[in-house]
């Protein structure tokens, strides 16, 4: 086999980054450790660069398809390497106050983004899983990392013990379809189930079930959604945006690369179930959050809801006609514009509660009372970003969501899609109470921190640019669809 | 057409949006409010400045056809483009959304609290209404629809007011939310359709031009349009999904009540008819009655609930409802005059409502009550504001010589042709409203003045002004109805299914 090791190179200098931010945060003062973040983010930037380079018009794949590199895999590479990155600034004035190993926290960031990278191209099952397995490590130590703190101590556990649950449940649904299929290729298990079409064995389908409860565990759709609230709540905020947006991002790079390469023949078998699992997260998401009084557990809930419009899209990837199976793009990309557009309007909101909270010590929503007062700028941006969740126009979110339910009537799910949309309208009103509360609502009495908020200069250059980004990318979508529409056409050949 | 009328439409719908843009980078709060104020004049008067451009311009031998045609390409993987267009009925809202956006600034100078933010969304609220009227795509349209509804929110809820009844209270933050989840809830149907229409004709298009000559199966249209129509309808305030629209209105400031009432409800009436009748024209004849009945309810109910209000505005509140029963009455005809009635009611009732609501608005503001009971007497110290009350009351319930009696004469006339006895429901509609409102001038304005009413100052110059014009305006189209009859008209021709 002649193995081209050079194709590597941009994880190569990822893993390089993430060793050197190690090996310097020895040499430095402590009290510089935490401008490591600027290493750390120069380093994800360079490697993106890197990727692009070497990889734009590449079709390749490695060890006779463990990994693809194509032009899904280096979407995704882009994608996630920038997002973290930002996210790496993002915790810049956070990690500068509460966190005392700076390099470790940085490097780790690192090492679950080469993980990312390799969930979106991966070909082959246990790759992909082992890709998995090193996010999930590096988050189980990120979600803890506070351990002086209780809510963190129970982040994290709750987050390891059903973290390694749910990866139990995913080997072994993988050893099942390995046991009926004898592969763990993508592509041998799609030419499995071609030609054993409607005679699937039970093992099989089991197996199947199994991967989809796995991963639905990583991405916190209902009902595997129980570890989100607590974890997003008692972990430091910036891993809090990391897990709502980049590691659910990856998950759903994995989901669609494997739902499209391997599965797609045997969508009958799990469209309905994907369906179903869809409109369970999309009520239970959206109808817990209503309740919620802690910011965090709010967005926690929230994304489980967005989960599930990504889940619909999911179910969108074909449909039957006339016995085929016909592949549907718009869902595919659908799915990717939702994850952008998610990304830049929840990191926005993460942004705000660190500042926000950095400020007043807490996370309540009650401290988000009179916040156009305390901060005009922090409740533009937050308003800007809760209404783009809830797909309001001008925002990307209400393009994407319009692309997304497009792409389920195109799947015939028109049913699919109504239920989300009632589901988003649901959405709006807890949005709107928050809104209401920055807007409308007095600051509250006990509070006794100075009025004005002040912002890191960081911190508002980042507000700005995903607002910017999330008020552009719904004006002006077409060169991000295009870009979208050329990685969604590497794993759906257009029909 | 030379380059300025391509892109007069844009023009028409960017500005409002530009100018919020500017405002919220404008800087400073509280001391530069009075630039801001006239700089949100200027470019509500601009709009009008276009409005009027493309009325000139407008070729009326040619109402059926769109017109200022622009296309622009925006999304190739959906077929969303971003075309703008105007026919006859467009026309006729384009000029009711030109005259309400100036008065609606006009008599939001008397805002003070936090107005930079207020000029901001009632920018873009009139951005979406103009978008609305002139989208030929329906992502487009479905994007500004969503648009003119969401300011309400904390339009609503910031600057309102609440109303207490003997009972309880009905708190601004309560009708402000239960406006926007009605109108997003109504916006789901909509949605629905949209896609269903997208994915049913397979075009690759959400063209509404392309769309309207498919010519959808009729199994099709016939569960489609009654989403539409109810989805649409909804925000038109048609019964029984009208309960947010009176408490809305009342609760709102006095420039958002005109807008709303004014303009915004007419978008849902306007979408039954773009969206809804011309490109279902099987589903529309297929649930017309339905139509019929719930718009025969508008009336009749909205006028009796109006009777036995308390509240100023409430009573205006309720008889919107009333007079958009008249609008769906007409659109339900589906014949010619019926529905030129239709949408000169639209036209009229805008117009009329933002005239009750301003002084509505200047007694509420000087006296600090709508209570009917307390309020007497007023014609005295506010015989300018009486004056023009009348003149929207009158116009209100169908006086000869003002806009509503055309408006409504045309309904009736469409419904004896094909409804006779829905027509005689209707007439008595009208007969109820002429008791309510004259029992409301009676009381408010005329008979013993009481004391405390007695320093009450009479309108403002703005205030003024602003009753003046559109006094004047129900008057004129009142008494030379036919150059809008024309105009509207040839745009309702051009629907296939709307007969005579």
């Amino acid at each position: 086999m002649n193995v081209n090791f050079s194709l590597l190179a941009p994880e190569y200098v990822l893993v390089g980054v993430a060793f050197a931010v190690l090996t310097i945060d020895f040499m430095l003062p402590r009290r510089y450790r935490f401008h490591l973040s600027w290493f750390a983010a120069g380093g994800l930037v360079l490697s993106a660069v890197v990727a692009m380079i070497q990889r734009w018009d590449a079709v390749e794949t490695l060890y006779g398809g463990l990994f693809i590199a194509d032009k899904f895999g280096l979407f995704f590479f882009v994608f996630l390497t920038i997002l973290t990155a930002v996210i790496v600034l993002i915790s810049h004035d956070y990690v500068r106050q509460h966190i005392r190993q700076p390099g470790e926290f940085y490097a780790l960031m690192v090492f679950a983004a080469v993980g990312m990278i390799g969930m979106a191209a991966a070909g082959e099952l246990l790759t992909a899983y082992v890709a998995l397995e090193l996010l999930s490590f590096s988050l189980y130590v990120l979600v803890a990392f506070r351990r002086d703190d209780a809510h963190g101590n129970e982040a994290g556990v709750k987050y390891i013990v059903l973290g390694a649950f749910s990866s139990a449940i995913l080997l072994y649904g993988i050893s099942m379809v390995w046991g009926a299929t004898g592969t763990t290729y993508y592509d041998g298990i799609s030419e499995h189930l071609a030609s054993n079409a409607g005679n699937l064995d039970s093992t099989l389908i089991l197996g199947l079930a199994l991967i989809i409860a796995g991963l639905g565990f990583k991405v916190a759709a209902a009902p595997f959604h129980m570890w989100a609230p607590d974890t997003y709540q008692g972990a430091p905020t910036p891993i809090t945006a990391f897990l709502a947006v980049a590691s659910k991002a990856a998950a759903f790079a994995l989901i669609l690369r494997l739902f499209t390469h391997a599965l797609m023949p045997a969508l009958e078998e799990w469209q309905v179930l994907v369906g179903v699992l869809s409109v369970a997260t999309m009520v239970i998401g959206n109808l817990v959050a209503i309740v919620q009084s802690n910011i965090k557990r709010m967005l926690a809930y929230s994304s489980v809801g967005q989960v599930g419009f990504l889940l619909v899209g999911v179910a969108a990837l074909g449909h039957i006609e006339g016995g085929a199976v016909i592949p549907v793009t718009l869902a595919s990309d659908a799915v990717i514009l939702h994850l952008v557009g998610y990304a830049f309007a929840n990191l926005a909101a993460f942004t705000v509660v660190i500042t926000v909270s950095n400020h007043i010590g807490t996370d309540e929503l009650s401290g988000y009372s009179g916040l156009a007062k305390r901060s005009p700028y922090l409740s533009l941006v937050m308003a800007v970003a809760l209404f783009s969740l809830a797909g309001l126009p001008f925002f990307v979110g209400f393009l994407t969501k319009f692309y997304l339910f497009t792409a389920a009537a195109e799947a015939e799910l028109l049913w699919l899609a109504g239920i989300a949309m009632v589901a988003s309208v649901v959405s709006l009103y807890y949005y709107l109470m928050v809104v209401k509360r920055m807007f409308i609502d007095d600051v509250v009495e006990s509070d006794d921190t100075p009025l004005t908020i002040g912002i890191p200069r960081l911190s508002w250059m980042l507000l700005g640019g995903l607002l910017i980004g999330t008020v552009l990318l719904g004006v002006y979508p077409q060169p991000l669809a295009d870009a979208v529409s050329a990685a969604s056409g590497a794993i759906l050949p257009g029909v | 057409m030379n380059g300025f009328d391509d892109s007069v439409l844009t023009l028409l719908v960017v500005l409002p949006f530009a100018a919020a843009l500017a405002l919220i980078l404008w800087p400073g709060e509280g001391e530069q409010l009075r630039p801001m104020k006239w700089f949100s004049s200027g470019v509500a008067l601009a709009t009008t400045a276009l409005v009027v451009w493309i009325l000139l311009r407008f070729d009326y031998t040619d109402g059926a056809q769109y017109q200022f045609i622009s296309k622009t390409d925006w999304l190739e993987q959906l077929g969303i483009g971003f075309d703008l267009g105007v026919d006859g009925i467009a026309v006729a809202m384009l000029a009711l959304t030109a005259i309400a956006f100036p008065a609606a600034i006009l008599i939001g100078w008397n805002v003070d609290a936090r107005s930079k933010d207020y000029l901001i969304l009632l920018n873009l609220l009139v951005g979406g209404v103009y978008g609305t009227f002139v989208s030929l795509d329906l992502f487009f349209l479905f994007f500004f629809y969503e648009i003119a509804v969401l300011p309400m929110y904390l339009l609503i809820s910031f600057w309102g007011s609440s109303t207490s009844f003997p009972r309880f209270t009905r708190s601004k933050e309560y009708s402000a939310m239960k406006l926007v989840l009605f109108l997003v809830g109504g916006s789901v149907l909509i949605w629905v359709s949209i896609i269903a229409m997208f994915v049913e004709a397979d075009l690759n298009t959400f063209n509404l031009v392309d769309l309207q000559r498919v010519g959808f199966d009729e199994s099709f249209q016939k569960w489609v349009f009654p989403l539409l129509m109810v989805g649409f309808g909804l925000l038109g305030g048609l019964w029984p999904l009208h309960t947010w629209s009176p408490d809305g209105h009342v609760s709102a400031p006095t420039s958002v009540s005109m807008l709303h009432a004014g303009v915004l409800m007419k978008l849902g009436a306007f979408g039954i008819i773009r969206v809804g009748i011309q490109t279902m024209p099987e589903g529309a004849e297929a649930w017309a009655p339905l139509l019929l009945g719930m718009g025969a309810v508008n009336v009749i109910y909205g006028s009796i609930a109006a009777m036995s209000q308390t509240d100023l505005k409430y009573v205006i509140g309720y008889s919107s409802v009333s007079h958009m029963g008249y609008v769906f009455l007409g659109l339900a005809t589906l014949h010619t005059l019926g529905v030129t009635g239709a949408v000169l009611q639209m036209f009229s009732h805008g117009i009329m409502t933002a005239l009750m609501f301003t002084l509505a608005g200047a007694i509420y503001q000087t006296s600090h009550t709508r209570d009917i009971g307390i309020l007497s007497g007023l014609a005295k110290v506010m015989p300018v504001g009486a004056f023009f009350f009348a003149i929207a009351g009158f116009a209100s319930l169908g006086l000869p010589g003002f806009s509503g009696f055309v408006a409504e004469l045309l309904v009736f006339l469409g419904l004896f042709q094909t409804y006779p006895w829905v027509g005689a429901l209707a007439v008595i509609g009208a007969g109820i409203t002429a008791v309510y409102m004259l029992r409301l001038l009676a009381k408010v304005y005329f008979g013993e003045t009481a004391r405390r009413w007695e320093s009450l100052p009479d309108l403002k110059l703005n205030e003024t002004l602003v009753a003046g014009t559109l006094a004047l305006i129900l008057l004129v189209v009142g008494l030379a109805p036919f150059f809008l009859i024309d105009v509207i008209r040839e745009g309702v021709r051009h629907i296939p299914v709307v007969t005579g």
